[in-house]
């Protein structure tokens, strides 16, 4: 049907090829891909940082990094991963999909979306700059006061809180985009409850990150004033409270662990029906249970701080809190058994990441309940326990999750599978890894084992476990050559995928494989949820799915396609705010490139208004 | 804002009628700022009484001089409805004559705020006196933007329109600004309420 669709119209909008054309372009595929490309770059620097941390942990005594080199690593990997690798790879996979399963020609404001990811490109350039100009921060990823703004001389921390701040600018942009897109470009019958799974968790998240944002943004600022111009927010000597700021960082933070999380179990939701051949068990529980955890994740932020002497009041309560916000998750992960339950399974690489992420999550999860126990979280506060805890959480569960989406909906943006063998080598040597990993972790925490250490001494029992844990992470290591490895044999060798390799039942899969510029020659009108899967079967009595004779074509009417034409003011103003950035951190010297790089933004913006939208859409 | 591009729903002959896309973008946008302000007041409420050796609160708000400049940007929120008003009347010209005003008092209550900076400096409260100084004039100051911002945006769709710029597409811009600028006037009576006269 595709075939015929595509004839029928044309692509009046100018491409561009080369970097000139990624540079300007406005296409929220291309966006997509962008955004896909840096968070892989971004998960080798962080892999690497992590491999520095084990090999210095492998033995006792460990001589690899000296204590100054450590803390910076710690701090670095762990901001890297979770806001230039977690959050890029799931606004990748949104950008790129949010408006083909909504069947959207684009989102609602495409200057606007290259804006964000020119935002983040250069927020991530300047934090990782860092580490040849003055040093990476290393006041730990949570930039507690008054390490924040004290512990690291000159200016560390600088970057980290500038860093944040102007990543948080570029998701909030992108937050405002997408929750428009969802209230405004849905095709004709998708009612929001008829969106696909992952459009909704996306939906969530953007309202996740439009109202936690803020408060950590302002948090960043008093950090970086009480850094530069004296003032007392966090200065316990002169009056300021530092508790404020563990405050304002955990209703950020929590909100944050679901924004990490949301995406990936959005993935395994599109995931485990096209795999099982059923449609997902309990599917308005999945996205209730979604909203839920929206709503509630602004509740528990303070089981982040049972430490630092709340209270036993405000202690029970938050304890309580965080123990119901396990439901919706349990919710969850019954949906999932649900749809697999009865199913006829297809185990192919994408349905196994869904699988791997629905156990480690699960363990994960279990660890984190034990948090929510005041007196046992005041065990296991820093130490390794939480280590394990939370990198099942985020690396069990959202890298698993979103590898679940790389290998699903590869096929969509290249055209070309990625190879199942090589896919299952992956995964395998991946999940083995991973838990020689992190599953040590847990007794190293209960034994006493402190986090953020940079050595321990012989005989304390950790050497043993240690040990394995350097092994495993190298296994990880191996895991991701593997796939780099798929990915590049998959450019000439990977079997051509065609529209609808998987069989799907979302709307991108009605379309060509890569998708045209304007993806839908016609805007489709959707009937049902699971609308493609409708059109391509029905039940017969004894609720067997029957192919229907002849796929339904839309009559394709043409019609006039306006795209955004290409654009470098984006890149021109997030560059500007790059060089206004870098002029920041080394005040007062760094004032001229301040006033250049906001002249450049000027001129970014300034261009960008005057700028028409589209094309002449006939030439 | 000057940011705005959109894909009217109206040009996918197919869409049925939705919310206008930049509005609801502007809302969620004011949904974030609440957030914001939110923060910054909170801060302000925690540290309103640790003044150190500075001065307190009592002992430099003015409050009869802070009352008329909030009277003033009170007043400005009225006639950003009026030039609304013209602007979905199309009568340019009125419309152009109540964008001026408000920005005209916008930059007043500015001024106002400027004087008032720097007689509490004078005063000896500065950023660096207290906690309480701190989160004083960061609050303001962020709000002081904020307005600052919006001015620079009347003043544009106010010249804009002499282009010929907004005509297609007016009855939006103009309604666009109004919701920032009535936002950015809520925001101050909030703090005026909570800042200044529950200190005194
Ligand atoms: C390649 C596999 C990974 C390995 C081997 C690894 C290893 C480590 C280690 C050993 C630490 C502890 C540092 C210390 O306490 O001194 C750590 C901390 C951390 N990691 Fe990972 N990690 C990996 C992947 C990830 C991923 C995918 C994420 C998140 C998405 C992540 C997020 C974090 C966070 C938030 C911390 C906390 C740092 C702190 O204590 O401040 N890690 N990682
Ligand atoms: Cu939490």
């Amino acid at each position: 049907m595709s075939e015929e669709t595509q004839m029928a119209s044309t692509d009046h909008t100018a491409h561009r090829g080369g970097a000139w054309g990624w540079i300007t372009s406005t296409d929220h595929k291309k966006i997509g891909i962008l955004y896909g490309v840096s968070a892989i770059m971004f998960f080798l620097i962080g892999g690497v940082e992590a491999l520095l941390i084990r090999t210095q942990l492998a033995l006792p005594n460990g001589d690899v990094l000296s204590a100054d080199a450590y803390n910076q690593m710690f701090t670095m990997h762990a901001t890297t991963m979770v806001f230039l690798v977690v959050m890029p790879a799931a606004a990748a996979f949104t950008n790129y999909f949010l408006p083909l399963l909504l069947g959207a020609r684009d989102v609602a404001f495409p200057r606007l979306n290259a804006l964000s990811y020119w935002i983040f490109f250069f927020g991530g350039l300047f934090l990782t700059i860092s580490f040849f100009v003055g040093g990476a921060p290393d006041g730990g990823w949570f930039g507690y006061a008054p390490l924040s703004t004290q512990v690291s001389e000159v200016v560390r921390m600088d970057y980290w809180a500038l860093g944040l701040l102007i990543l948080g600018l570029a998701s909030v942009l992108s937050a405002i985009n997408f929750i428009t897109t969802v209230f405004t470009m849905r095709a004709p019958g998708m009612t929001l409850m008829r969106m696909p799974v992952f459009a909704w968790m996306a939906f969530v998240v953007a309202f996740l990150l439009l109202f936690s944002l803020p408060i950590i943004t302002v948090g960043l600022f008093q950090v970086f004033l009480d850094r530069n111009l004296g003032t007392l927010f966090f200065s316990a000597a002169g009056g300021g409270d530092p508790v404020l700021w563990q405050h304002l960082f955990w209703l950020f933070g929590h909100p944050e662990v679901y924004v990490l999380i949301l995406p990936a179990m959005g993935i395994v939701s599109e995931v485990l029906p096209v795999f099982s051949g059923k449609p997902l068990f309990g599917r308005s529980f999945v996205i209730f249970s979604g909203i839920a955890i929206g709503f509630m994740g602004f509740g528990v932020w303070a089981h982040h701080m049972f430490t630092s002497g709340l209270g036993p009041v405000a202690e029970a309560a938050f304890a309580l809190t965080t123990m119901f916000i396990g439901v919706p998750t349990g919710v969850k992960i019954f949906n999932w058994l649900g749809t697999l339950w009865g199913g006829s399974i297809r185990f192919k690489t994408p349905m196994l990441f869904s699988l791997g992420f629905i156990a480690m999550f699960v363990i994960g999860g279990l660890s984190g309940v034990t948090h929510s126990i005041v007196p046992a979280d005041t065990q296991q506060h820093d130490t390794y326990y939480v280590v394990a805890h939370f990198h099942y959480v985020l690396f069990g569960g959202a890298i698993f999750g979103l590898f679940a989406g790389v290998y699903y909906w590869w096929p969509k943006i290249t055209g070309r599978l990625l190879h199942e063998g090589w896919g299952k080598l992956h995964f395998w040597t991946m999940l083995i890894g991973f838990n020689l990993t992190f599953a040590p972790m847990h007794v190293l925490g209960l034994a006493g084992m402190p986090r953020r250490t940079y050595r321990y001494p012989e005989g304390l029992g950790f050497e043993f476990w240690n040990f394995v844990a350097t092994v495993g992470s190298y296994l990880i290591a191996v895991s991701i050559l593997v796939f780099l490895w798929n990915w590049w044999r998959s450019r000439h060798h990977g079997e051509v995928a065609g529209n609808d390799p998987w069989n799907g039942r979302t709307l991108e899969w009605t379309i060509p494989s890569p998708p045209p510029h304007y993806n839908f020659a016609t805007v489709p009108t959707v009937h049902s949820e699971d609308s493609f899967w409708h059109d391509k079967y029905r039940e017969d009595e004894a609720g067997n799915a029957v192919p229907v004779a002849a796929a339904p074509t839309t009559t394709a009417a043409e019609e006039d396609i306006h795209m955004p034409s290409p654009s470098y003011y984006p890149a021109l103003t997030g560059f500007g705010m790059f060089i206004a950035l870098m002029g920041f951190v080394y005040l007062p010297v760094g004032l001229v490139a301040v006033a250049a790089g906001l002249m450049v933004t000027m001129w970014g913006l300034f261009g960008w208004a005057m700028e028409p939208l589209t094309r002449e859409p006939h030439e | 804002m000057s940011a705005v591009t959109h894909t009217d729903p109206a040009e996918h002959g197919a869409h049925p009628p939705l919310p206008h896309v930049r509005k609801v973008a502007m809302w969620a946008f004011l949904g974030s700022e609440c957030l914001f302000f939110g923060t910054l007041i909170s801060t302000f409420l925690l540290y309103r009484n640790r003044t150190g050796d500075g001065p307190t609160a009592a002992e430099i708000f003015d409050i009869p001089f802070t009352s008329i400049s909030s009277f003033i940007l009170l007043m400005s929120s009225l006639t950003m409805v009026l030039a609304h008003y013209a602007s979905e009347r199309k009568d340019w010209r009125r419309m152009r004559v109540w964008l001026l005003a408000t920005a005209l008092l916008g930059m007043t209550f500015l001024a106002g705020q400027v004087f008032e900076f720097t007689e509490f400096v004078h005063e000896g409260l500065t950023v660096t006196t207290s906690p309480f100084g701190s989160a004083f004039f960061v609050m303001t100051s962020f709000h002081g933007a904020h307005v600052a911002v919006g001015v620079i945006l009347l003043l544009a769709t106010a010249f804009m329109s002499f282009g010929g710029k907004l005509r297609a597409d007016g009855g939006m811009n103009v309604e666009l600004v109004a919701l920032y600028w009535h936002f950015v006037d809520i925001v101050w009576i909030v703090i005026f309420t909570v800042v200044y006269l529950l200190q005194v």
